[in-house]
């Protein structure tokens, strides 16, 4: 569903990706782990062109990614929620939702309002407050709901359990369980090994920028010293 | 009581006009984060395309109805420079931006000279409304009241539309993270040009709901943006309600003003101004701006260095041949190089702030203007000798620079840029009435040089000595360690201030260093002409030593004298041309466009290419 080819990326002189590939298959939920600076984010935002790789190709559902805007990206069917959030402060819950929302898509599952606040009733019970008056794990919820109000097809989640209480991480992990049984493909970028070993079927594990990973968590347990090697544990 | 009231409802029915500018340039602002100089344009444009269609129009229909397509018109138009003007430049620094919406006034301008011609046209009276409505025995204007009624209207229907629409929701989330907007699948590109659309079709429904109070003419640009931007600043740039709060005081103070203090109407607004932004420096109802999106004057340079043994060459032997010029040069050619350098000294001091402040004045003919007049003024009235009124020329303009840098340097960016517009507003409005004084546009008249300077050659090697030595003044601070906190605090203001260095403080005192040089410049010049007008300290001159510094290259230090030199020799020719306008509008567009680090920036890198292609091929 998702092929990253030879991908390279910049900011501005420093080269940030080098060279990665990997593939998601549909219905699959990957983990990408690798310790802080690693390049996890830079990955996600180089699938969605906002920082466009210099080099190699993204393909999503056989269609190139590379080059287009990222509102084009968006439109294709791919979610992002981004490590620091960035919901909206100034507008309510409803109106963040009201922004992210797109029609219906093929091939991929169908979110109401309703349906969300169904899955996150905490943000049902605040609707009308603004984002700024909202806790850090309330917003995380905000910001997973507003992308799937645009119906993607494979979500990409940035760290989704940075920074919040072990109670809401939970909550989040049953979330993430229950986005799968629908049907979504997605990719989780993880520094938490025990959160992405308890949603996730398979782990892409990068260092600098390289791809030093990729397989099943029964791999990955029998080889300790890549864990040891390129984890923080 | 009556005529108190009677005086409430003409400031309120003034109002109408300038809170429909005011908000669309406050809605531009807010989602795009650009100022849009040309909003005054918009404004002039619908005048003038709501008399034409009124004349083709019949009737009640017909009048209202043009209004409505003035609006659409309008709109139309903006949405046009939206897409050919802006969209190249949302990611380069403000100045650019600022520069660009310049040029679009100067076309703009010329545009309508062409099509409407030069006289002024008297707009039409609206059917119907004709007569007055007495209200406790005092006559209002029927139209007056019909546009206190539709000022409500519009706000309601802005309010809405901002606040209960989809459209509305993704331009405010816009104004707070594009980047996300289009991340979530939003096309921003069209909200952009939506807004600005919108934008300017407010500003051209506020020119042709003005008509039958005013008319239509050419300086309507220049004439509403003071006022247009002295209310977006009290109202809080990007507040709709805060616009229209400010654009009701600022039109009910202007007519209790025309009635009791017929001489300072103009002054009044700024001293408003001034009063609110001391209370709240982000107007009535704004909100503190985040530091500057897109960098103030853009990407990462290479740093400044004093001049190589060649670089110093050539500029020894420049200053020989400029020493040598009254040897060959007839009295043309001198008087054509004294306002080249009065008017590069005036681009280098603006070129300091700029360039190593990163700080975009829009006033910085106040000083110009200020110094000149401190001169002629002590020459005028106390009969000064020159040399001493000289002199107070620089300190004068320091002094004012002091007092208003107090008020500006509090804040940055647009906000910055705004507010010296505003203030040297409000110099030029000193000027312009307080007639006793200044002698308004009369201007102060035979304000000659000392005995010993009063001929065409002592006053070059006068100017030259002045001129060159306060541009190597400046050039010698900006390699002082001053002028490297002055750098750091514009390129990282947190880690100049983690250094110790007080960044406010140095930008304060380099704000007045720039001030009195300009004053200096001014001096020169006001002995050079003899006299000293208003104009040389209305927003037009601020713009004119923008551009110089823009067109010659803000990242280089010789860019503000190559482009005062540049812009002086080809105006000759340029304002003899008929449309000469048209032509300096669209090759300032073509520069923020296509060769964005102005001449001496394009002409650097030219030759660093070149030398780069000599050195591959000798290998
Ligand atoms: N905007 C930026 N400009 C320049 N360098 C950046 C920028 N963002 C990230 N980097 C650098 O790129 C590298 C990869 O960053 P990235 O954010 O992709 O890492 P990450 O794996 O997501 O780390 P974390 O776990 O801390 O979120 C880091 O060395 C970082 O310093
Ligand atoms: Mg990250």
């Amino acid at each position: 569903m998702l092929e990253l080819q030879n991908i390279h990326s910049y900011y501005g002189k420093a080269h940030i990706l080098d060279d990665l590939s990997f593939n998601i298959a549909k219905g699959e939920v990957v983990a990408l782990l690798g310790r802080n600076g690693a390049g996890k984010s830079t990955t996600m935002k180089s699938v969605m062109q906002l920082v466009p790789p210099r080099s190699g190709k993204v393909q999503f559902m056989g269609r190139e990614l590379t080059g287009l805007p990222a509102f084009r990206v968006a439109k294709m069917g791919i979610g992002y929620v981004p490590e620091d959030r960035r919901i909206f402060t100034d507008l309510t819950v409803l109106e963040n939702l009201e922004v992210g929302r797109q029609p219906a898509r093929d091939g991929a599952p169908t979110w109401t309002v309703e349906q969300l606040f169904g899955i996150f009733p905490n943000l049902a019970e605040r609707r009308m407050n603004r984002g700024k008056q909202m806790s850090g794990g309330e917003q995380q919820m905000l910001t997973i709901a507003r992308t799937l109000m645009g119906n993607p097809a494979l979500l990409l989640l940035d760290e989704p359990s940075e920074g919040i209480a072990p109670v809401i991480v939970e909550q989040m992990a049953h979330t993430i369980m229950r986005l799968k049984a629908e049907g979504l493909t997605v990719m989780i970028s993880e520094q938490n090994l025990h959160f992405a070993r308890a949603v996730t079927d398979r782990a892409i594990i990068i260092e600098s920028g390289q791809k030093k990973f990729d397989g099943t968590f029964q791999q990955l347990e029998a080889h300790p010293e890549i864990r040891d090697a390129y984890l923080a544990v | 009581m009556a005529f108190f009231l009677a005086q409430i409802l003409t400031g309120l029915a003034n109002a109408a006009a300038l809170f429909l500018v005011a908000s669309g340039l406050s809605l531009i602002f807010g989602v795009t984060r650009i100022v849009n100089f040309a909003h005054g344009s918009f404004y002039m444009l619908g005048a003038f395309v709501g008399v034409t269609l009124m004349d083709i129009l019949p009737g009640h229909v017909g009048f209202w109805g043009a209004i409505l397509l003035t609006g659409l018109a309008v709109g139309l138009i903006g949405a046009f420079v939206e897409i050919v003007v802006l969209r190249p430049v949302y990611r380069a620094p403000e100045l650019f931006q600022l520069v660009a919406t310049f040029g679009v006034i100067l076309v703009i301008q010329d545009l309508a000279l062409m099509i409407w011609g030069a006289e002024d046209r008297l707009g039409p009276r609206a059917p119907g409304l004709r007569g007055v409505w007495r209200i406790f025995g005092e006559p209002v204007p029927k139209y007056d009241i019909v546009l206190i009624a539709i000022t409500p209207v519009i706000l309601f229907a802005l309010w809405y539309l901002i606040t209960r629409t989809r459209m509305g929701t993704l331009v405010r989330a816009a104004t707070q993270d594009r980047e996300m907007v289009g991340a979530l699948g939003v096309n921003q590109a069209w909200l952009f040009t939506g807004v600005f659309a919108l934008g300017s079709a407010l500003a051209g429904l506020g020119g042709a709901l003005q008509l039958p109070k005013g008319g239509a003419d050419l300086l309507m640009d220049f004439n509403i943006i003071g006022s247009v931007f002295v209310v977006v600043v009290i109202g809080g740039m990007g507040s709709l309600p805060g616009a229209f709060i400010a654009a009701v005081i600022i039109s009910v103070l202007n007519v209790f003003g025309v009635a009791y203090l017929p001489q300072s109407t103009l002054v009044l607004m700024y001293v408003v101004m001034a009063v609110v932004l001391i209370v709240r420096p982000y107007g009535l109802l704004g909100r503190e701006e985040v530091a500057g999106e897109h960098g103030q004057v853009g990407a990462p340079e290479r740093p400044i260095r004093p001049y190589g043994a060649r670089g110093r060459m050539v500029v020894i032997a420049l200053l020989a041949a400029l020493a040598l010029l009254p040897l060959v040069a007839d009295k043309f050619i001198l008087t054509l190089m004294i306002d080249v350098i009065v008017f590069a000294l005036f681009a280098a001091s603006l070129h300091f702030i700029l360039g190593s402040g990163g700080l975009v004045s829009f006033g910085h003919a106040a000083f110009f203007g200020g110094g000149a007049y401190a001169a002629a003024l002590l020459v005028f009235h106390t009969d000064t000798p020159m040399e001493l009124a000289f002199i107070a020329a620089p300190f004068a303009a320091g002094l004012l620079a002091l007092g208003i840098g107090w008020f500006c340097i509090r804040l940055s960016g647009v906000y910055f840029a705004m507010l010296t517009l505003a203030f040297s507003q409000l110099v030029w409005s000193l000027a312009f009435q307080w007639r006793s004084v200044t002698r308004g546009d009369d201007g102060l008249v035979n304000i000659w040089p000392a005995d010993w300077l009063n001929a065409t050659a002592p006053f070059y090697y006068f100017t030259l000595a002045m001129g060159v030595g306060g541009i190597l003044f400046l050039r010698h601070i900006i390699h002082a360690p001053f002028g490297y906190a002055l750098r750091a605090g514009r390129d990282s203001p947190r880690q100049a201030e983690a250094m110790g260095i007080n960044v406010k403080r140095v930008q304060f005192a380099a704000f007045a260093v720039a001030g009195a040089m300009a004053g200096l410049a001014g001096g020169i010049f006001v002995f050079s002409k003899g006299s000293v007008f208003p104009t040389e300290l209305e927003i037009a001159a601020s713009f004119d030593v923008l551009i110089v510094v823009f067109l010659g290259g803000v990242k280089t230090l010789a860019g503000g004298v190559v482009g005062a030199a540049f812009l002086t020799g080809v105006e000759d020719w340029l304002t003899r041309l008929e449309y000469w306008r048209l032509i300096l509008g669209l090759l300032i567009i073509a520069v923020v466009i296509i060769a964005p680090e102005g001449i001496v920036g394009s002409l650097r890198t030219l030759w660093v290419r070149i030398r780069h292609i000599e050195e591959e091929e000798a290998k």
